[in-house]
């Protein structure tokens, strides 16, 4: 039977970028994956593998998340519990933290303890938001890095970064006059910094490692 | 390091690109999908649709050509033209574009920005501002295609656009608009460091040069291009090398 994909609904922006990407990588990777948006927190509790994507402020997505019934209790359920392979995407991956510091307090989902806060690079003549294509830096490998190039180039777009408390969780950094947090992970939770979905062939070919990936 | 972005903008009216690329092998030149191609697979870095239908009545082309594009091109799609609220944004997020670029609506009324950047975020509300230079001094912001003068300071306007959450400007020329003289270096460099969000610089472009002097001397994040590149005047690899190699980060 094929697999079933769970990609989480909750208003937020670019959906349907992230599900045709991850369509066209499960092709490209010949397998059957079936890409499932959903909103409905028994579908999520089911699925095979979990995709938080993200856009827009912590707050504001947190409290539309929360706002969907059960979804809340289901991700931290069928993620930290079941360990199901699961990925946040930007604002998906700053919601795996305890706490989101923009705008006010809000709190996270806390996959992995840590806070995200405004970015600060310490040269004061850069833009904010952190807004194009960076390079990427592996700071320890992981399963799902295997035969990607280090040094890849990815896209990104946030004024915010996570800051996990164990360094440990790390495995993706960029500089922009301060190091970024690109991609954590622990167990069977990935979280990227970067849009994979909109990362020409290095996002896809990343999107194909998670859909193969069997932690 | 940051790589400074190049990209290309393709003009869409009524569903089909008005300039085109030049390619002999395309079966269809004024297909904006298969152009939308041809820029993701030559390595531009984001791409930019600006629709000029002038009839709303053609809505549902544009929304149906952005959906075909985010289907096939995995690379961030900026869409403007036309935008006026939530309704124009959401439809738009929702056929796969990236960011959405509002001109007139902004001018109009400001605090339109503000609205749109808190429900949809600050990432993906693009402020298009068209300016004129003005004998006294300054530049002005022109509406409505830039037939419309408005008497409103352009580096003040993009001042107050990125107080009410625009997450990036996109900064065109009226004077240089088509005139292939290069980039309005003063505009952009004024505007560029008013504020503290990314710059396009468009408007002008007519060599390679012109792309280095909008980063170099403009301080723009970004060069946004469209007829060097629709002609097939240089191809997007060029541009880049021609960057690389006078000293500018770029994504090769």
């Amino acid at each position: 039977m094929a697999e079933r994909l769970a990609l989480i609904d909750y208003g937020s922006g670019n959906l349907r970028s992230v599900a045709k990407a991850l369509e066209r990588a499960a092709i490209d990777a010949n397998l059957t994956i079936a890409v499932e948006v959903t909103n409905n927190a028994a579908i999520i509790a089911t699925a095979d593998r979990i995709v938080l994507p993200g856009v827009g402020a912590f707050g504001h997505c947190a409290a539309a998340l929360r706002s969907l019934p059960g979804v809340w209790d289901v991700l931290a359920t069928r993620v930290q519990t079941e360990a199901k392979p699961f990925l946040g995407i930007c604002v998906g991956m700053q919601l795996m933290a305890t706490r989101g510091l923009e705008h006010g307090e809000h709190k996270g989902l806390d996959c992995i303890a840590g806070d995200v806060v405004l970015l600060a690079p310490g040269d004061t003549a850069l833009k904010v938001p952190h807004m194009g294509w960076n390079t990427l830096a592996c700071v320890q490998s992981h399963t799902i890095l295997n035969g990607l190039p280090d040094k890849s180039m990815a896209y990104f777009v946030h004024s915010f970064v996570y800051t996990p408390v164990d360094k440990n969780d790390v495995y993706l950094t960029t500089d922009y006059s301060q190091t970024i947090t690109a991609m954590i992970a622990r167990d069977t939770m990935i979280g990227t910094q970067f849009h994979p979905e909109k990362s020409q062939g290095f996002g896809l070919a990343f999107l194909q490692n998670f859909l193969k990936w069997k932690p | 390091m940051l790589a400074t972005r190049i990209i290309p903008c393709l003009d869409v009216k009524d569903g089909r690109v008005v300039k085109g690329v030049n390619f002999v092998d395309l079966v269809d030149a004024g297909d904006p999908v298969a152009q939308a191609k041809i820029y993701d697979a030559a390595g531009a870095d984001e791409l930019t649709f600006l629709d000029i239908t002038a009839s709303s009545d053609n809505r549902n082309i544009l929304f149906d050509v952005v959906s075909k594009t985010a289907e096939q091109c995995f690379m961030p799609l900026t869409v403007g033209g036309g935008v006026r609220d939530a309704d124009d944004v959401r439809a738009l997020l929702q056929a796969g574009a990236d960011k959405v670029s509002i001109n007139t609506a902004a001018v109009l009324n400001p605090d339109v920005i503000r609205v749109l950047a808190e429900q949809f975020g600050s990432q993906c509300i693009v402020v298009a501002i068209d300016a004129k230079k003005i004998a006294t001094s300054g530049w002005q912001i022109f509406t409505h295609g830039g037939r419309t003068a408005t008497g409103i300071d352009a580096v003040a306007f993009a001042r107050q656009a990125t107080a009410l959450g625009a997450g990036e400007i996109l900064l065109t020329s009226m004077d240089k608009d088509g005139a292939k003289t290069g980039y309005d270096i003063a505009l952009t460099r004024a505007v560029s460091d008013a504020v503290r969000v990314p710059v396009i610089a468009s408007g002008g472009v007519g060599t390679l040069d012109d792309l280095v002097a909008g980063v170099r001397d403009g301080h723009a994040s970004a060069v946004l291009a469209a007829s060097i590149f629709h002609y097939g005047n240089y191809s997007i690899a060029e541009a880049k090398q021609h960057m690389a190699a006078n000293g500018i980060k770029v994504r090769l």
